[in-house]
Formats: C-alpha cells, structure tokens, sequence
C-alpha cells in the first residue's frame, strides 16, 4: 500500500491493537479524499485526535452520541443543495451508537434512504467508557457491567438494517482489508443509505494479546461467529468468502473476556453459531432459488 | 397585502420569504400546522428548499446543525416536549455557532399531559445559548422569523422566534405579507462557510483542553451579548422598509407611570387594554412587553423599569421552588441599581388559562394597595379580587 492514499494519519490516539484503528484507515482509503466524515463519542472520536489537531486528512464532525446517520444526513442533503454531488459523506459510529443509542436515528434516515455511508464499527461493548456491556456484545462475555458474562444474545443488527431495504449492507472485518475495503468501494456505487458492519477487535476490552488483533479477526470469520456476505436492496444475501468452520473454541480461546466458560458453554456457543451461521446460508439460497 | 393568516402560517410564510434551503422537522402540537404548510408549499412549487421528515426533534436539530454547517439556510419548529427532547442538540447548536432559527410555539411539558400553551418550554432552555424572541402575535412572528435569519447569520448563533400555542399558533388574524423583493433586500442569500472545507480539512469540535474550553465559551458568551445590539438594528431597518418594529422591548406608558406590568407573548395584548381602562380611571399604570430574554435586555429594563415605585410581572411559566422566571429574571437584573422598583410576582395563564384584561387591572389594583413585595410568587388562579 502507499503510504500516500493514507487519510488516517500517523501519530493518532488508539490504544496498541487496536481494530477499530485499522477498520477507519482502511475504510478511509477505499472512500479516498473527496469525503466528509461523521464521528460520533466513541473510541473513534479519541483516535480523531483533540483540538486543535486531526488524525484525518478529511473535514470531519464530532457530533453528539445517537445522531451519527441524521449528522451525515444533513451535510448530504446541504451538498445536494450546494450542487457539490462527488463527495462522499460518512458516518463512524461504534456499537454503542449504532446498536443501541443511535438506532432510532439510523432506522429514520434508512427509512428515507439518506444518501451516506454508514459504518459501524463494532468492538462489542463501550471501549471507550471502560468496557461496559452494549448489545452488541456476544453471549456470555465479560465486561465490567456485566462481571459472570453477559446473558442476552448479540442483537442481529444486519437483519434490522437489511429490513429498511437499504440499496447496500454488508459485513466486513479488518481481519481481510481486502474484502473491506472493496465492500467500501461498492458502497460508493449507490445511491442512497449504505451500512457496513466491520467487527474490530480490542485487545483492551476483549482481554487478548496486542498482536493477536488481525488473527482474532480472521478467527471471527473462520469459526463463522463473524460471517462475511452482503446484501441487495434488503433482499439478494450473498455470502462473499466461505469460511473453514474452525471450532469456535479456537477464536474464544484466547481472549480473556471469555475464559469463563465452562466446556457445556462452549459447547452452546457453538451451537448457537451452527445455528445462526445455517439462518444465513438459507437467507442467501433463498435468493438463488428466485 | 393583509392575509388572515393564524400565527403558524405567518411563520411558514416567513420561512417561504427567507427562502430557507433545508427544513427538518417533526410533528407536535401545537407547532404542527408550520411543518404542513412548509411541506404543502414545497410540494407546490411555491417554496424552493427541501424538507427532511424527521423520526424525532432531536434528529430533525442534529440535520439542521449539520446542514447549517455545511452552508445553507436551515430552519425547524417544535414546542413542549419536542423541545425537551431536543435539548441535547440546542447546546450543541450553539457551540457549534450555526445560524438556526427555530419557531417555537409554547405548550407545557408533561407531567401531567397537556396542550395549552406555557412558556416554560422554552424557559427550560434558557441556559442552551439560543437568542429566545417571545412575540405577541402572528404578524410579529413573521417579521421576527426574517429579522432572526439575519441577526442570526450575522452573530453565528441559533434563535428561537417564541408565540404561544394556540392564541398565537392558531388565531387568525390580518398579516400583512411582505414582497419577496424587499425580503430580498432586506435578507440578501448569504454565502454562508461550508465549513467541511475539503481543501483544508478541520475536524470539528474535537475535545477541546480546559484553557481552550473557556475560550470557545467566553467568545459565545461575548457575542451572545452583542446580539443584542444587531437586534435593534436588525428590527431599526426592518421599520424603515416595512414600516412595522417592535424593539428589543416594547414599553408602553412608562414615562410617567407609578406602577409597570410586565409581560412577554400573547398575554400582552390584554395587558394593553388593562392599562387604557387603568389610566382612563386615573391611575397611572404602563406596561413592559418583553420580547428579548436572551441576550437579557438589562439596559432596557433598568431605563424602563427602574424608576418606577413598583413593578408587577405576570409569568404563564414556573419554576417550582423559586418562583415565575420572567420575575426571577427581572429582580436578578435590577439588583445593582441604586434606584429599584419593588417587584410583584405571579404566576397565572398556565396551560393557556385565559388571563383577560379585568385580572390584570385586578391585579394591580391589589399590588398598589400592597404594603411589601413578596419573595414567593402570587397564584393568580387562588386569588379572590
């Protein structure tokens, strides 16, 4: 890569590891310069560096915690108006913003097909607050709110956003910079709402090694407990890389926020992710039977 | 040309003549019909800007700051909780110095539930950094919306044209509608900054430092006062081509009064019919309409106000445990004048009670027989006149 298409410069304030660092860089190359981006309070906010400095090469916007998609919505609409219709407007937010306090705002601006894109970038709790649990955050995990492992699923954010019929959804990790950033590149092509969920590893919030980010990503996606597929006008599931179907023991393993399972929770785990991982396989033949 | 026109309309017809670019709003009562008529004029053709239906108030203010920041002319409208639930955003707005202007049709904020109208809406919001005009009636709601874009644009900060629910938003009466061409000499279009500058990019409102804090803070406060000063010339030139101002205050009989009621919105017009009968009884009452809360109007107050023997300030609004916050206002800024009236609390009107010209003339009656002001407020509902 050349260091000069970077827009997320060097020097920024993410922690060691950190994912979600990596998810803004190479989402941030894939849309190139002609961008405006929305942040809201988030670890990503603190990466984007304090007054007067920026770690983006890109006009940015730290706005309030649940308005990321209205945010972008309004400078979208404002271009429109100026007749400035090349640039690209792009809303961060994290899981906390997205799947929990921003999801009202989301829904409205999907609903009106708001012409942005949308990415979520998911750590799986409040990092940036000191690892609190979100809804985001899977089954049984440790956090600080949530000390025996959090009891409730992981809500399925995909299938209320593919629900708003929005023109392009997909998932991504930093675990294959490839498929993300053309993920990215074929959100530009559309008109209208474009959301990409990109799982971010934390090594602070899921208790792992430093250098173990991009394998734990890769992890996610091999234990097919972070499927890789994206999704047409709320309809065509297309499932872009297969995946090896490792054991989920081998991605929870080794992240400390998981190493109090017993082995009959693993076991359940697993089950849950055969489970969730066939929902999405029949979603996608659905489509090829048509 | 006069058009019979209910306070809502008059504002969407102010909007029109603004040639506002970007409105996002959401539906509440009594604001509603503003949002309909915007709607209904786009869709016409009679109004060039877009409009952004909202899922809640406070998307449609984070659109409009948004927006606003990236250079064009923005308006919303809400009322009650609509404000409330925004509240949020209206700090936001202001920090941000986007030039908003927001038409806010006073209704009370629950609990209990209901619709009549009461300023403590936007009183609430006091502390938001919003310039706040409370108007009489429709026709000052017109010109006040045109003279705010240009105040606001001016000083880069949000205002709040203010009418009461109902009496305002929904009365009908004459409203003379300005031409489009004067409107345009009066409100040219501004280039407004687009302040997502892609050739020289800013990341705004990063976390700032303490130091830095205080400097933003200190700059919005200084120019928030200065609004003050825009305001009268803002509405000095709007007389000289419309041939109707208001003032930042509007007093009335002073001069040579012993006693002044004070008031803000609707409830003035039936103060004005107390003070002719008062005075055609011999008694030499005025009155003080409000129409600037923030910036606070102090200069004007004490010029008007301080003279006087005593002062009676009606608030359709409270603060529980302290008192009428017109009234709390009004004491907090005439505390270090060397000559000050004795001030008169009540509180009455809530939730659109009717408040007719006989309570006010009752009322003050009562206060020139009064031997001492009181610290807590006068319920006008409990008293036997």
């Amino acid at each position: 890569m050349d260091t000069q298409d970077e827009i997320l410069r060097k020097g920024h304030y993410a922690c060691p590891g950190c994912g979600l660092a990596i998810a803004m860089r190479l989402v941030l190359r894939a849309v190139g310069r002609k961008a405006i981006a929305v942040i809201v309070p988030s670890c990503e906010a603190v990466i984007s560096g304090t007054y007067p400095f920026s770690a983006l090469e890109v006009p940015a916007f730290h706005s309030a915690f649940a308005i990321a998609a209205p945010t972008a919505a309004g400078i979208s609409r404002a271009l429109k108006i100026r007749k400035e219709t090349d640039v690209t407007v792009l809303a961060f937010a994290g899981d906390g913003g997205t799947y929990d306090i921003g999801l009202q705002s989301l829904s409205g601006a999907a609903e009106r097909n708001e012409d942005f894109i949308y990415v979520c970038l998911d750590n799986e709790a409040y990092m940036n607050t000191g690892i609190q649990a979100s809804s985001s955050t899977p089954p049984l995990s440790w956090t600080v709110t949530t000390p025996k492992g959090k009891v409730e699923k992981k809500k399925r954010l995909m299938e209320i956003i593919v629900a708003h019929s929005v023109p392009y959804a997909a998932t991504a990790t930093i675990g294959y910079p490839q498929d993300l950033m053309e993920k990215v590149k074929r959100a530009k092509e559309f008109q209208g709402t474009k959301f990409i969920h990109v799982l971010t590893p934390c090594p602070t919030g899921w208790k792992m090694k430093e250098e173990l980010t991009g394998v734990i990503a890769m992890l996610a996606f091999e234990t097919k407990v972070f499927p890789l597929y994206e999704v047409i006008n709320g309809e065509i599931y297309r499932i872009t890389k297969v995946p090896k179907g490792l054991p989920v023991r081998d991605y929870l393993s080794i992240q400390g926020r998981f190493s109090h399972l017993s082995e009959d929770e693993i076991e359940k785990i697993q089950q849950e992710v055969d489970i969730e991982w066939e929902r999405l396989i029949y979603l996608a033949k659905r489509h090829e039977k048509v | 040309m006069a058009e019979l026109l209910s306070g809502n309309h008059a504002i969407a017809e102010a909007v029109r003549l603004s040639k506002v670019d970007f409105v996002a709003a959401y539906p509440i009562t009594p604001q509603t019909p503003i949002y309909e008529k915007i709607a209904e004029m786009i869709s016409e053709g009679k109004m060039c800007g877009q409009m952004m239906r909202a899922e809640s108030e406070h998307s449609a203010m984070a659109a409009c700051i948004s927006a606003s920041l990236a250079g064009v002319r923005v308006f919303t409208a809400s009322s009650s909780q609509g404000i409330a639930y925004m509240h949020e955003m209206l700090h936001f707005a202001s920090g941000c110095r986007v030039p908003i202007v927001m038409a806010c049709v006073n209704r009370v904020v629950s609990a209990p539930w209901a619709f009549g109208t009461d300023q403590t809406d936007t009183l609430s919001q006091r502390d938001t950094g919003w310039i706040q005009l409370y108007c009489e009636d429709g026709q000052e709601a017109l010109d006040t919306v045109i003279m705010a874009y240009k105040v606001s644009e001016t000083i880069f900060l949000p205002v709040m044209v203010i009418i009461d629910g109902f009496y305002t938003s929904h009365f009908i009466e004459p409203v003379e509608i300005p031409e489009q061409t004067l409107i345009d000499q009066y409100l040219p279009k501004r280039n407004l900054p687009n302040r997502f500058d892609l050739s020289n990019p800013a990341f705004l409102q990063n976390v700032v430092d303490p130091p830095n804090y205080t400097r933003f803070k200190k700059r919005q406060f200084d120019d928030t006062l200065k609004a003050r000063r825009l305001l009268i010339e803002a509405d000095k030139e709007f007389g000289e081509l419309f041939g109707r101002s208001y003032g930042v205050v509007e007093p009335l009989e002073l001069a040579d009064a012993e006693i002044g009621i004070v008031t803000a919105g609707s409830m003035t017009s039936c103060a004005r019919i107390a003070v002719r009968t008062l005075r055609s009884k011999g008694i030499k009452a005025g009155l003080l309409k409000i129409k600037l809360f923030r910036p606070f109007p102090y200069n004007e107050v004490a010029r008007y106000l301080g003279t006087l023997e005593k002062v009676i300030v009606i608030d359709r609004n409270v603060s529980s445990g302290k008192g009428g916050i017109f009234c709390d206002e009004l004491k907090a800024s005439m505390y270090n004048l060397k000559n000050r009236p004795e001030i008169y609390g009540f509180i009455g009107g809530l939730c659109g009670e009717d408040l007719p010209p006989e309570k006010f003339e009752k009322i003050t009656l009562s206060v020139l027989r009064a031997k001492k002001p009181w610290d807590v407020p006068k319920w006008i509902h409990r008293m036997r006149f």
